[in-house]
């Protein structure tokens, strides 16, 4: 084990690239919805840039702290983080008829993007401890018994943070354990249970019709709305800040369907080009995972790729309407402070990680 | 600590190529939704981006010979509200109900009213839509639109006509040139945002609106007003129902003035006096009697200043010349009919010039049995009288006149001076000015030219000779005897020194003739020799003496007076001289 002291510098370049590009982007789709309703064109461009700001410093901070010091709060995060999304249940502030926000003062703060971080620590900590030789099917169920309580919490008022939890958490479990039959069962489980899942309440069925024919359906208005954005950028778009969509005709366009104007406004070429950076990113996260020093850094660097890839698969994909609508952000650039400040403190953390590459590494 | 076994990576990679496959697909579906169904999409979002609006184009104005504004368009304003847009709604409702001098409730039920878009006043002047702009309140919409103006009121208003409320012509010349005035409205299409507001940064396109051609016309104001003057004097004086004044260009037909007092409004063309007790039906038939043109839509008998055309006839075919003599013994016997001559004692013996003068009955009966019904039927013909002038007004009425096969000598007979049959003011004066300017049939007209707004395509307007109906000579015969008709004759009343004037008087009796009405009238001309300017002067019902040269004669001979100068026509320096041809 080889303490390197020089962190990744392609991934931070990427990540400042990728903040830096969400900031203008964000700026340019939030102009016309903060103008309309803040009257104030900066009004979510300033609030980001805080977050960024602040994130930054605390990414700096973290990725020249030694990981190893977190693994003493993985377990008490964890706590403090069912603690809070208990917490939102009850003293929540409603915004679009989600509970999801707890105020401290002038801050207003999500717990679920906390849970992620909390949970992928927890995770890494609890599976790199086990001293046994994983290969049994125990350490899975353990590990789904121990985070339950905060997908059930979570799922309450934001399902799709808590798949996006549940994912991690099979991701991080399909690393430690070196077969695949089992995953390959908890696949068409999980197909199954979805399917029962979605035929339990009719207007989850309903969610299906929409996305087979928006157009159809009034509820398909941000998906059909998304798709003109995207079809209206062709192959090299409107040019930045040309985007006519998110003039108020997709519905809060900083949010969720923010990539549906990049592609109206940088066209195919520009829309590919950022999957690109977001793989790239990917592949670094890859990249620190296996040349980790210990199985502890690597867990987390895995977690937080498999918290990326989820995220911005599925958002492009809700995007695109290749799956159901369901509200996941665009990491990086969709709005949202608590998302930007816990996204860089794992950023901080990978990049920690970065720090402690052994010197040679043949897979 | 554990340390990362072969494993761990191995499956971190097979993490990775998951996510990079599943991230590969995603570009793919991109693809084909940017590529593919781009064209789609991107119209869909074109169509729901796009609003239409109209630019309305300016109606083409109406000028005098002179270049004198007579039909102009305002800009006035529409105020609407969107109801969505409203912020203030209490701060709204007091702002209109203050600027549009509006009942409060009127104003607050419209404001209030859920409705995509209220029209809450039309026709509302351009400085108030300009003030209400001002307050900038959100939800209060102006839009500007043009309204048809008559600078000069009611000047010439039957002859101009008006507008409707869609800028369409309604009566007049409004109306004849409505698709020259008519502009083509222009389009606009803009990008809105999701509330349907215009966004400015965005190119919208423009299709620009193409204003309605200027029209210019031959009257003169100058000419016009004058002549509506001496109408509207004669017809306080003579308590007249109704008095019509043409004058034109006898050689080429072009209107100088054109009165039919009383005129209306034409700011104001819907408003009849003493309409409150009408029923609809009542108040639109007073309306279109007050709209209704004498000198073109109302048809009379002529009487004696037909005796120009009989004569004409008369003098083309040679069965009578000016210096022919005759006896008047104060009637004519026709037939199994005695018709009377005006004076009962009867003129006794005199040339044809003389009987003109005297306006003799019998002597116009006699050359008009001269030429017997075939004949005169035929000049009546040649000479355009039993077809409609041409002129660039609507509702040009037809002649009334016998059939040849039902014309016996009787009829002949009262035809001869005038009576038994109907022309309208206007066909007499053409008539007249087609036999003296030389022989040629003109087209009475008023439209001059039409020139785009901007001034840089010009059309004049032609109108062709309607072909020679009367030799030079016979003409010129008839522009003396007819000087002889002023100079000391009956129409001495019109006689201005030192001036050529030719001209005939008329008094007819309307039917039923035991009414006791009477239409009297002027037809007058100079110079004798060379006619610049014609005016034909007809009072309907005067009160009192009804004698055409008593009381129409002077009217033209004041308007004479005034405009001769005007025109440049020539004064002789020596007065006494008289023409002799």
């Amino acid at each position: 084990m080889n303490r390197t002291k020089k962190q990744d510098m392609t991934m931070l370049l990427v990540i400042l690239f990728l903040i830096s590009f969400g900031l203008i982007t964000l700026y340019s789709t939030s102009a016309y919805n903060g103008q309309v309703k803040f009257h104030d064109s900066a009004y979510y461009f300033k609030k980001q840039l805080f977050a960024a700001i602040l994130g930054s410093v605390l990414m700096g901070v973290i990725s020249r702290m030694d990981y190893h010091v977190f693994e003493k709060f993985a377990v008490g995060g964890y706590l403090c983080s069912l603690a809070l999304s208990t917490a939102v249940l009850f003293f929540g502030d409603s915004y679009n008829g989600s509970k999801r926000w707890l105020s401290i003062g002038p801050l207003s703060f999500q717990p679920s993007e906390f849970a992620k971080l909390a949970v992928i620590l927890f995770l890494a900590h609890i599976v790199s401890g086990r001293k046994k030789k994983q290969t049994g099917i125990g350490t899975l169920i353990f590990v789904m018994i121990l985070i339950l309580p905060i997908v059930g919490l979570v799922g309450t008022n934001n399902l799709s943070t808590a798949i996006i939890i549940l994912g991690i958490a099979v991701i991080l479990v399909f690393v430690s354990n070196p077969r695949y039959l089992p995953f390959i069962w908890i696949g068409v489980t999980g197909v199954g249970f979805i399917a029962i899942f979605l035929s339990m309440e009719a207007y989850r069925l309903d969610r299906l019709k929409i996305w087979r024919n928006p157009e159809e359906y009034e509820k398909g208005y941000q998906t059909i709305q998304g798709l003109y954005a995207i079809g209206s950028g062709g192959l090299f778009g409107k040019g930045i800040g040309q985007s006519i969509q998110k003039l108020g005709f997709v519905p809060e366009a900083q949010n969720d369907m923010i990539f549906s104007i990049i592609c109206e406004e940088l066209g195919l070429v520009g829309a590919c080009i950022l999957i690109l950076v977001f793989l790239l990113l990917i592949w670094r996260f890859m990249v620190v995972a296996t040349h980790a020093p210990d199985l502890f850094g690597s867990l987390i660097v895995a977690g937080t790729m498999g918290h990326i890839a989820i995220q911005v698969m599925l958002n492009i994909a809700v995007v695109t309407n290749t799956i159901p609508n369901t509200g996941i952000t665009l990491p990086f650039i969709s709005y949202g402070g608590t998302s930007i400040l816990f996204l860089m403190a794992e950023m901080g953390l990978a990049l920690s990680v970065s720090r402690w590459q052994k010197e040679s590494f043949r897979i | 600590m554990l340390r990362t076994k072969t494993y761990h990576k191995k499956k971190i990679l097979v993490v990775f190529l998951g996510c990079a496959a599943v991230l590969f697909f995603l570009m793919g579906r991109l693809g084909y939704l940017m590529i593919f169904k781009s064209e789609y999409y991107s119209e869909k979002a074109q169509e729901l981006h796009e609003r239409e609006r109209d630019i309305k184009a300016a109606r083409g104005r109406i000028f005098d010979a002179n270049g004198v504004l007579l039909a102009d368009n305002e800009t006035v304003c529409t105020i609407s509200v969107i109801h969505n847009q409203i912020k203030e709604p209490e701060k709204v409702i007091e702002m209109l109900t203050k600027e549009l001098e509006l009942p409060e409730e009127t104003v607050r039920k419209r404001v209030e009213k859920y409705s995509s878009i209220e029209r809450i006043k039309t026709n509302v002047p351009k400085e108030v839509g300009d003030r209400i702009r001002e307050y900038n309140y959100a939800g209060v919409k102006v839009d500007e639109d043009f309204k048809r103006y008559y600078p000069l009121g009611s000047l010439a208003s039957k002859v101009l006509g008006f507008t409707g409320a869609d800028n369409q012509g309604i009566i007049g010349l409004e109306t004849v040139y409505d698709s020259v005035l008519q502009g083509q409205n222009g389009k606009i299409l803009t990008l809105t945002d999701a509330r349907g507001v215009e966004l400015e940064d965005e190119g919208e396109t423009r299709l620009e609106a193409i204003p309605g051609k200027d029209l210019y016309l031959s009257i003169d104001v100058n000419i016009q007003k004058y002549a509506e003057q001496a109408a509207y004097q004669v017809l306080e004086q003579k308590q007249a129902d109704s008095v019509e004044i043409i004058l034109m260009n006898p050689q080429n037909g072009e209107i100088l003035a054109m009165v039919n007092a009383p005129e209306f409004d034409l700011n104001d063309p819907f408003t009849v006096e003493g309409s409150e007790n009408m029923t609809s039906e009542e108040l639109q038939d007073a309306r279109n009697q007050m709209w209704r043109n004498g000198c073109i839509n109302d048809t009379y008998e002529p009487g004696s200043t037909f005796k120009i055309i009989t004569a004409a006839a008369g003098l083309e075919e040679g069965v009578v010349t000016p210096s022919d003599s005759f006896y008047c013994p104060g009637y004519k016997i026709v037939d199994d009919r005695r018709i009377r001559c005006h004076k009962i004692a009867g003129h006794g013996a005199e040339s044809f010039v003389e009987a003109t003068r005297n306006s003799c009955n019998p002597v116009f009966i006699e050359v008009g049995l001269r030429l017997g019904v075939d004949r005169f039927y035929d000049y009546f013909q040649q000479f355009g009288l039993l077809q409609k002038t041409g002129i660039d007004l609507p509702g040009e009425a037809s002649t009334i006149m016998h059939k040849k096969e039902n014309m016996g000598n009787v009829e002949l007979a009262t035809c001869a001076f005038g009576q038994s049959f109907q022309i309208t003011p206007l066909q007499l004066i053409t008539t007249v000015s087609s036999l003296i300017n030389g022989g040629r049939r003109i087209t009475p007209h008023f439209g001059v030219k039409i020139q785009t707004n901007d001034q840089t395509q010009t059309k004049i307007l032609q109108y062709e000779d309607q072909g020679r109906i009367l030799s030079e000579s016979t003409s010129e015969t008839l522009r003396y005897i007819l000087e002889q008709v002023v100079d000391g004759g009956s129409g001495k009343n019109a006689y201005i020194e030192g001036y050529h004037i030719g001209g005939k008087t008329a008094t007819s009796e309307t039917l039923p003739r035991s009414a006791n009405k009477y239409i009297s009238s002027f037809l007058g001309f100079a110079p004798a020799s060379d006619p610049q300017v014609i005016g034909l002067c007809v009072i309907h019902n005067p009160q009192g003496v009804y004698y055409g040269g008593t009381i129409a004669a002077p009217v033209m001979k004041d308007i004479f007076a005034n405009i001769f100068p005007y025109l440049g026509i020539e004064r002789d320096e020596i007065a006494e001289e008289s023409s002799q041809h």
